[in-house]
């Protein structure tokens, strides 16, 4: 690509984004380094050069926490990182993470002008780009307001959580959040891996969370060691439950139960959290045979898959009863995935799974399936084909097939109103349940969704239980 | 960071710890357990609750040394700290006044069979106890037991003390001499259950069991817990842990608990082989 000189005519702007560096495929699979290399300041500057400056900007509306886009950009474009990055963080307390695993082609950049007749510019990359160059100095911790002697207690240490917490202690609450993983992060930690998202990121955000303030206690599952109510009986004012969805969905087939099947929360913890890529030195064992079959066609499919990959496997299949079209993940992880050697066997349904005299499962009974008229979620509605029936070799089968609110608190906190499907009923407007001075927001309020609509929860939330408790004086 | 307060040899290889939780002990019910994490590297893996005490803010756990995770426990002196403990999880059992109710633990079972014991006791059942063990020297908690239960037998695999034989046999004389159990709770290894379970199925004696699957977060995240209860996929950490032993599916419970057995080995072997550098 010729460089642009500075001129005084308008510079035809390129239709094209600029690529971020990757591992090539045949290094990467044999490693849990990070994938994405991210922009340097020369490619971020010429992809920032690239934004129209639109004066009703439709990036904005795509942003599930209405980050001003075009002025950071801008911001870039003027060599000011520091002052884009502040620019940044009015909105997002988190976006080293966000500039890695935000659906953006299907929110800010989908929208972008840019995107019509040519590539829409990367905005993903340049928020990633900006919060790598944060992280190389210690990070400045905003002004916070003075103190109101308010106590909030935030439920899960995951995107919402921390979100709603950092913007809290922000407005000068005093907050506490209670997570009951032996680490702060939610999915962030348990389920994303580390080639896609690297834990010492994660760990840098949650530190700067806590260095606005906020205290992280660990090890307490609210519900049993502390419930709500007691919470707010015993000095806090407001309680944000932000839990998520943290449960596995199984498929109900025969066979399930086998030794080798994985929920993939079970074999992300292990490897992700548990490091059990490191056994023996770490203690967490994983076994990781040579045929793999991953069921479901989601981001956590995908990580799974890749993960298994990593860990030494022959041979790992997606199966999924749908075809590509329909696949929930990514287009840029699918594509990492086939790039890896990910297979897609598609419009396949497992129906049941066959073990050996030891228990282990060592094959898995599938159906062809095809697409019918488009069912509720509007996509085409898969049927078995009859007499398709076949078998395939396996020796671990990772089952990602979704996960569901953990109905703990729910079970435990009288007054709390949820769903049939164990979600938290909460007002639109504030994100306030049923229970005065509780809210909610993420997961546990929509079911399995992004990290992004978590943290805009988590914001929106924030901003209600602020208004709530300057109300209460 | 949870501190170990005291720590006692209960039999060869078997240990109690007291560990300072105060937030665990306010909450413990008899039935429920933690989750521990030795340290940075370590595993998580469940405990029942062998006892705790509010006042004091402490808890104590029995354990075999059998794998890494244990056998790490067990170098933990008075002083030293567990990184990580939740709980109090699981569902705690349910109590209340059965009538006679037979209590039949084996091993290091015994340790979680008691507060429960104590707790049927206290809600005014009569208690029969039936504990075993291999040998005499690794039978534990006999005057513990002894305090909460209006009869208390003894099984030894060698007949070094008690019956010799097993308690599922026991359980069974009391039955043909006409004990009319309102509820049985068996709680051990899970071998031991299945023949309690044996025993009382065709008296249709309704009988509770307390499973220890293996588990990573104890939390119902992982699903490595599921058990199968009647036609049901169940997960023992918020499901259980204790179940209907009429409906659990023992035969699948053994074979999923036996899953990491390579891995065990090889971890021990390992951890083995770090200690005697160590004395070097």
């Amino acid at each position: 690509m010729v460089e642009d000189k500075p001129t005084s005519r308008p510079k035809r702007i390129r239709r094209e984004t600029v690529r971020m560096a990757r591992q090539k495929p045949e290094d990467r699979r044999h490693n849990f380094d990070e994938v994405a290399l991210g922009y340097t300041e020369d490619q971020a500057i010429s992809e920032a050069e690239r934004c129209l400056q639109c004066p009703d900007p439709q990036c904005v509306k795509g942003c599930p926490v209405e980050i001003e886009i075009p002025e950071f950009i801008r911001l870039i474009v003027e060599c000011k990182y520091d002052d884009a990055i502040k620019e940044l963080k009015r909105k997002n307390s988190l976006p080293a993470i966000c500039g890695r695993v935000c659906p953006q082609e299907e929110q800010c950049q989908q929208q972008c002008v840019m995107g019509k007749a040519g590539e829409p510019i990367s905005i993903g990359r340049l928020e990633r780009f900006l919060a790598d160059w944060e992280m190389k100095k210690p990070i400045e911790v905003p002004q916070k307001a003075p103190p109101t002697n308010k106590r909030v207690a935030v439920i899960g240490a995951g995107p919402a959580g921390l979100t709603a917490a950092a913007e809290l202690a922000k407005l000068g609450h005093e907050v506490t959040v209670f997570e009951s993983l032996h680490k702060p992060g939610g999915v962030l930690v348990y389920g994303i891996p580390e080639f896609r998202l690297p834990k010492r990121i994660v760990a840098s955000e949650v530190d700067y969370v806590t260095r606005l303030g906020v205290t992280m206690k660990t090890n307490t599952l609210i519900g049993t060691t502390h419930t709500i109510p007691e919470l707010l009986n015993g000095g806090f004012d407001a309680v944000f439950i932000g839990t998520g969805a943290g449960l596995p969905m199984f498929m109900r087939i025969p066979g399930e139960n086998l030794g080798g099947i994985y929920s993939s929360n079970e074999f992300l913890i292990r490897v992700n959290l548990m490091k059990s890529y490191e056994f023996p030195h770490y203690d967490t064992p994983i076994r990781i045979g040579k045929k793999i079959a991953v069921i479901g066609a989601g981001n956590v499919a995908m990580d799974s898959a890749r993960s298994a990959l990593r860990l030494g496997a022959e041979e790992v299949s997606i199966v999924y009863r749908r075809s590509r079209e329909e696949m929930p993940a990514r287009a840029e992880e699918i594509e990492n995935a086939e790039e890896e050697g990910i297979i897609m066997k598609l419009l396949i349904n497992p129906i049941r799974f066959i073990g050996d005299e030891k228990g282990w499962v060592r094959k898995m009974g599938c159906i062809r399936m095809k697409l019918g008229d488009p069912d509720e979620s509007g996509r085409r509605r898969p049927i078995p084909v009859e007499g398709s029936e076949f078998a395939i070799d396996v020796d671990t089968v990772i089952i990602a097939i979704g996960r569901t609110p953990n109905p703990i608190i729910q079970k435990t906190t009288e007054g709390l109103k949820t769903t049939k499907r164990n979600t938290v009923v909460i007002d639109e407007s504030t994100g306030e349940t049923s229970l005065k001075g509780v809210y909610a927001g993420g997961d546990i309020v929509t079911g399995e969704a992004t990290v992004i609509s978590a943290m805009g929860a988590g914001m929106r939330a924030a901003r209600s239980i602020h208004e709530y408790l300057v109300g209460k004086g | 960071m949870y501190k170990v307060l005291k720590k006692v040899e209960l039999a060869p290889k078997i240990k109690l710890l007291e560990i300072d939780a105060p937030e665990i002990a306010a909450k413990a019910k008899a039935g429920q357990f933690v989750i521990l994490r030795i340290d940075e590297k370590g595993e998580r893996f469940p405990l029942t609750l062998a006892d705790w005490e509010p006042k004091e803010g402490t808890i104590t756990i029995v354990f075999l040394e059998v794998g890494v995770s244990t056998v790490k426990l067990g170098t933990l002196e008075v002083g030293d700290a567990v990184l990580d403990v939740v709980g109090p999880l699981g569902n705690p059992s349910d109590i209340k006044h059965y009538g006679l109710v037979a209590v039949v633990c084996g091993g290091v079972g015994t340790a979680a069979a008691y507060p429960i014991a104590k707790a049927l006791k206290e809600a005014g059942n009569q208690v029969v106890s039936i504990i075993g063990a291999r040998t005499e020297e690794l039978l534990i908690l006999e005057e513990e037991m002894k305090s909460f239960s209006d009869e208390l037998y003894i099984s030894t695999d060698d007949g070094s003390k008690g019956h010799k034989g097993f308690v599922s046999d026991v359980l069974e004389t009391l039955i043909e001499k006409g004990y009319r159990f309102d509820i049985v709770y068996a709680i051990g290894p899970p071998l031991m259950m299945r023949a309690t379970v044996n025993v009382t199925k065709p008296h249709s004696m309704k009988t509770i069991v307390s499973l220890n699957p293996i588990m990573v977060d104890g939390m119902g995240m992982c699903g490595a817990c599921r058990v199968t209860v009647g036609e049901e996929t169940r997960f023992a950490c918020i499901d259980g842990p204790e179940f209907d032993g009429h409906l659990v599916d023992f035969d699948e419970l053994i074979k999923r608990l036996r899953a990491y057995l390579p891995e065990e080995k090889q971890a021990m072997s390992r951890l083995e082989e770090r200690c005697a550098c160590a004395w070097k």
